[in-house]
């Protein structure tokens, strides 16, 4: 609980500027304007959503890559006045009986790549920004004290104030500023926050948590806009919160063309879960979760930063422990009426360290990725101690995947030598140390001692440890798990060639929502050869692609599956739930679609941003590599570890007799062989997708998706003009 | 003793009698979603303590698993 009550905190509130604006009501999922906020000078704005817009770049991540496009210029940074945080929300955002219509995705120059991150995030933001009359907010400038954006959907009104009293950490501040725009507890519903934290100030990658009033516990709780360091941006424009308020908001607020069409999907899968959810991955009463014993048995489960898929302690951090520990018999969803409801949560959590110490709290998770990373990575496998790490990096406002990254990696440099309890300013970084990991968290919240340099990221500290001290560079970019500076998510990709590329190429960087091909590849063996495989990374990529332009969670998508899917032609892509999806689309719109439409709207968008990469600097075939670890065993241990699995390689595929070798020489021989088929990936893929070998889009793909904008022209014809000359 | 290939890529030691659910445990396939085809052939679950393999069965245990 706060010290100071939150009318105080209200009252210290300075109005900077005010603005007012019509109410109008939304039009087949569109609000049809998007609100523009200058911090520097208080400007605040209406722009018109064209229907260009729509037709190029649907809504969503489009609509926000395209206002940052036009927002920023080609050399501006993360820390630029004039770079742009952008919420924006969907078509299909909002329509509440379909599961995962609640979802935002936010834009921004990122802290750690410089490039476009897009990050998505749910919660009950999404729906009222776009009920306040908003298919997105662009916020611009820098202010020159802490202030919140009130936007209140109710009166029209948008206000900017100064807020200095207001606590820094998420938890307090997304229920003081919950409860101060509310009118009373009934209205708590009717009000949505987004807040950063301490953390977010002090490293690269911040995240922005996103709220929803919980009616059952009577809580407010969040979810996050995790990856590339929003929370960073968001605090750097001394943001301390947005509020959007909209009594009222309920599945007709969309204003569907052919609501029936939405009812119908609606009613299908919510059928379906009902029936099926708890024979497949009882997301009801686990959640992403249910991964975590799934990928150990599979040697898929991150161990001691990704050298190793599996550890015989994983049972104590799976799926039974974690049903044990949520709160069971509460609708979790993390938008109002979401009947997957996987959003689970452990009340009545006794915290141990910190600043909180002592205190009980709710903690809003864990995800799969957050047992993984803050537990099995770390070589911790104490649920407690995950659950600690879980709610402290979500009230400072860090990613649990960055963080739990950049933790991994210093723990192995100091497994290795090139740190150790001098340098890390007396903390023990040995495998499973919760305490010590705890610490370096509390210090980066603060800004202080060895956290901070964790806060920095991979690839910083690559560059931070090879200069300092004097550490192997080569060694350092073989372990450091990041691409384009952002820090993998957790899944062991050793062995798929397949989500090696998913990862690497992703525009953003190595985040899987892009694709998830390891158990198509792996283990399903479904597509074994180049073409097979670019084909898969043109589809999936696309595919997932879809649901951020649309505000949607991809989960509802294929965590829940229909009885007879195994049997219908490409059981992978879900065939029932894409004709959802194109029902949804077409009672929204009122446009009739086919799978493939979606598709292609999702290319126009994603190419679009493979061309704003470029335009960054990055984009292009040599930025697409993923570290030696994500391919191959970089170590000794890592080998042999697998040894009777990757001497059969070397026989079968190599056609290398591994007896009599040295571990060293099959390592290289290994190592040549798959980066000789990444090459052939990497060209089938771009073939696939209408670019060079260098991996920029053509000018006829350009034209193609309609979206040979002159500038988007003139940084591709650049591109290639310097492609001609290496 | 023969082998029995699965998915064009896991090899399980053969022996007569073989069911389908002994091949999923011989290759720890934990994960509780597959389906099994048998020269193209669906064998329903309840089957599968039942259903046996030949050695030269062209078997396939597709995992149908959402991820990430």
């Amino acid at each position: 609980m706060s010290v100071i009550p939150t009318e105080v905190m209200k009252k210290a509130h300075r109005k900077l500027a005010e603005y007012h604006y019509e109410l109008r009501p939304v039009e087949r999922g569109y609000a049809n304007r998007t609100l523009y906020i200058n911090l520097s000078d208080l400007t605040i704005k209406e722009k018109p959503v064209t229907e260009e817009m729509k037709r190029t770049f649907t809504g969503g991540r489009g609509f926000a890559l395209w206002l940052l496009w036009n927002a920023v210029k080609d050399d501006t940074r993360w820390n630029d006045p004039e770079n742009e945080l952008i919420i924006a929300n969907g078509p299909l955002c909002g329509i509440l009986s379909y599961p995962g219509t609640g979802k935002s995705t936010v834009v921004t120059i990122s802290p750690l790549t410089n490039l476009v991150i897009d990050s998505n995030v749910g919660g009950m933001v999404g729906p009222y920004l776009k009920g306040a009359g908003f298919d997105a907010l662009e916020i611009q400038g820098k202010a020159d004290r802490d202030v919140i954006i009130v936007i209140d959907g109710d009166t029209g009104t948008i206000t900017i104030e100064e807020a200095p009293l207001e606590e820094p950490y998420s938890h307090l501040m997304a229920r003081e500023l919950t409860e101060m725009y509310a009118k009373n507890e009934a209205d708590m519903r009717n009000v949505a926050v987004v807040a950063a934290g301490i953390g977010a100030e002090h490293s690269r990658y911040g995240i922005l948590n996103f709220s929803w009033y919980d009616l059952r516990r009577k809580e407010v709780r969040y979810k996050q806009a995790a990856r590339g360091g929003t929370g960073t941006v968001f605090r750097d424009k001394r943001l301390k919160g947005i509020v959007v308020r909209k009594s009222g908001w309920s599945a007709k607020s969309n204003n569907a063309a052919k609501p029936e069409l939405i009812r119908k999907a609606s009613q299908r899968i919510t059928r379906e879960i009902a029936e099926l959810d708890d024979k497949q991955n009882q997301m009801r009463r686990v959640g992403t979760p249910y991964l975590v014993g799934i990928m150990n048995d599979y040697d898929l489960l991150p161990v001691h930063n990704y050298q190793y898929g599996s550890h015989p302690e994983a049972h104590k951090i799976s799926k039974e422990v974690w049903k044990a520990l949520f709160t069971q018999g509460v609708p979790d969803g993390c938008h109002y009426g979401c009947a997957l409801a996987c959003s689970h949560a452990v009340d009545h959590f006794h915290l141990r360290t910190g600043p909180f110490k002592g205190q009980a709290v709710l903690v809003d998770g864990p995800e799969y990725e957050n047992a993984a990373g803050l537990g099995a990575n770390l070589g911790i496998f104490d649920p407690i101690a995950i659950l600690e790490l879980n709610f402290y990096c979500d009230t400072y406002g860090v990613d649990t995947i960055s963080f739990g990254v950049s933790m991994a990696f210093a723990m192995e440099c100091y497994q290795r030598g090139i740190l150790n309890r001098e340098r890390t300013g007396g903390l023990d970084l040995t495998w499973g140390n919760a305490e010590a990991v705890l610490e370096v968290l509390h210090q980066l919240a603060r800004g202080e001692g060895f956290g901070r340099i964790v806060g920095q990221g991979v690839r910083w500290m690559k560059q931070f440890f090879a200069e300092t001290y004097a550490a192997d560079p080569q060694l350092l970019n073989d372990i450091g798990m990041e691409v384009k500076g952002l820090e993998f998510s957790f899944y062991v990709t050793k062995e798929s060639l397949a989500q090696q590329g998913g990862y690497a190429i992703a525009n953003k960087g190595p985040q899987h929502d892009e694709a998830w091909l390891i158990f198509m590849d792996m283990v399903n063996n479904q597509i074994p050869t180049f073409e097979d495989k670019a084909e898969a990374l043109h589809y999936f990529p696309m595919w997932r692609t879809w649901f951020s332009l649309h505000g949607l969670c991809k989960l509802p998508w294929n965590d829940i599956e229909p009885a007879d899917n195994a049997l219908q032609p490409e059981p992978h892509k879900v065939p029932e739930h894409v004709e959802n999806y194109c029902w949804l689309y077409e009672g929204m719109t009122g446009i009739p679609v086919t799978g493939d439409d979606l598709i292609l709207q999702s290319e126009k968008v994603y190419n679009f941003q493979r061309v704003f990469n470029i335009r960054r600097g990055s984009g292009r075939r040599a930025n697409d590599y993923p570290p030696y670890r994500a391919m191959g065993p970089v170590t000794v241990e890592e080998y042999e570890s697998r040894r009777k699995r990757y001497d059969k390689q070397l026989k079968e595929e190599i056609g290398v007799d591994p007896a009599g070798l040295s571990t060293e020489e099959k390592m290289r021989i290994l190592r040549e062989h798959r980066m000789k088929r990444y090459e052939q990936l990497l060209d089938a893929v771009y073939e696939r997708r209408g670019w060079t070998k260098d991996g920029i889009p053509t000018l006829e793909t350009l034209k193609r998706l309609g979206i040979d904008y002159p500038d988007v022209v003139r940084v591709v014809q650049q591109a290639l003009g310097e492609e001609g000359k290496n | 003793m023969g082998k029995i290939r699965v998915n064009d890529k896991f090899e399980v030691d053969w022996k007569p009698g073989m069911t389908i659910r002994d091949i999923i445990k011989a290759l720890n396939f934990t994960f509780p979603m597959l389906v099994v085809t048998v020269n193209g052939k669906v064998i329903p679950k309840d089957e599968w303590d039942t259903y046996q393999v030949g050695e030269n069965d062209n078997v396939r245990i597709l995992h149908m698993i959402a991820g990430g």
